[in-house]
């Protein structure tokens, strides 16, 4: 329990995706102008995040890893397939956000609307991919730890754009250098914002 | 071959059209990347062959690629080439290829080579796909390179692990800045880059 509680407060703050690894700028940078629009895609990340990390965990262990065939048949103990890693992960996320974007379109269409070419795009967000490479290269004991962990990145990137999206709708009202202005001054509050997370550095539980 | 419009399409991303300051594309697993230079020129030239490659094979493919699962047909072209390049990466330098971790594994949902796919490849004849393809994988790769260029300058001493800086320095009191080792410090870098790039081109100036 313990050992969820600590992996769950060090993947929002300490190893913050945005913050830290730098993942899912894209959709960071072009979509933060409003709070609202950030916080619906901030919502449909944690949600991907959440189903496809636990997901891929159990993909790697039965199917990819050296020897996960074995449930199989014995025959099979010394197959590794973990080469196609990538592209099994891809296929499982590229699914998962189809179904999402049909979910939204359904029930919220102003969501839909407003999230635009976006929505499709979360299929390419990094810090989706990069959850389940991370999780695979820190070699989670078990279910429960990758799914408290994509919970965790979740909304730890959803803390960022929405924080994002705060700063600048006031900044909005600041007299930026001309040619600083959108994309120059949104890296460098990240990066100011980066310094601030920084401080939760070390933070063991 | 070369003629001046295809020569553009290499040149105009590196410069006014640059993949990460003018089209904000692939700027996700790029910058984790930028500590040390050595590691930014392997990922530089990694995305370059993916997004050239990649561009080449939706280019011949784009007539019988069905609208509705292309995403799905583009994601399996992309993945399968960025497998051969870390693949081709462990064995021939599994130093650098340990030190990029997760970052080769994520060319794949780098937007770069999603965008360019949409944007050119879909709608042009292979040729030109190859050198918009290269052309952008150079244009971020010249991003790389300079953000790497003074973080290791500035954070480590060095360029491609040899000391630039001498010990005279040292024995003065100059002390390596480690605020330029940490990540935030890139984002930065890239902002003061494109302070620089549309300060010179105004056209580029957002209001």
């Amino acid at each position: 329990m313990e050992n969820l509680l600590n992996i769950f407060i060090k993947s929002i703050f300490v190893e913050n995706m945005v913050f830290a690894y730098f993942l899912g700028m894209c959709s960071y940078l072009a979509v933060s102008k409003t709070v609202k629009t950030s916080f619906g895609l901030g919502v449909a990340v944690v949600f991907v995040q959440v189903i496809t990390l636990p997901l891929n965990f159990l993909m790697e262990k039965y199917l990819l890893k050296p020897g996960a065939l074995v449930w199989l048949s014995q025959s099979f103990a010394d197959v590794d397939l973990s080469f196609l890693t990538f592209i099994l992960f891809i296929a499982v996320i590229a699914s998962l956000v189809q179904l999402v974007e049909m979910v939204i379109e359904k029930f919220s269409p102003a969501l839909y609307a407003s999230l635009g070419i976006f929505l499709p795009l979360i299929a390419v967000n990094c810090a989706i991919l990069g959850g389940s490479l991370f999780m695979s290269e820190r070699e989670y004991a078990n279910v429960a730890e990758a799914s408290v962990f994509g919970l965790g990145s979740g909304l730890g990137w959803m803390l960022a754009i929405v924080a994002m999206a705060a700063i600048r709708e006031k900044i909005k009202y600041s007299q930026v250098p001309a040619p600083l202005r959108g994309l120059g001054i949104a890296f460098v509050i990240t990066g100011l914002m980066g310094i601030a997370f920084m401080g939760f550095m070390g933070i063991n539980l | 071959m070369f003629s001046k419009k295809n020569l553009k399409l290499v040149t105009d991303p590196i410069n006014k059209n640059n993949p990460i300051t003018v089209q904000v594309l692939g700027i996700c697993s790029a910058l984790a990347v930028t500590v040390k230079l050595e590691p930014a020129i392997v990922m530089a030239l990694s995305v370059t062959v993916v997004t050239g490659l990649s561009n080449f094979v939706i280019s011949l493919l784009r007539n019988t690629i069905p609208k509705r699962i292309r995403i799905i047909v583009q994601l399996v072209v992309i993945a399968t080439l960025v497998i051969i390049v870390d693949q081709f990466l462990k064995a021939y330098s599994f130093d650098v290829s340990k030190q990029l971790s997760v970052f080769v594994g994520l060319i794949i949902t780098n937007c770069i080579v999603m965008g360019r796919l949409e944007a050119f490849a879909m709608a042009n004849k292979p040729l030109p796909s190859l050198l918009d393809g290269i052309g952008n994988g150079l244009g971020y790769g010249a991003i790389l390179v300079i953000v790497a260029f003074f973080r290791e300058l500035f954070g480590s001493g060095t360029i491609l692990d040899i000391k630039v800086i001498p010990q005279a320095f040292y024995e003065a009191g100059y002390m390596n800045n480690g605020f330029f080792i940490l990540p935030p410090m890139a984002l930065i870098i890239i902002g003061i880059i494109i302070w620089l790039q549309r300060g010179k081109y105004k056209e580029l100036i957002e209001d």
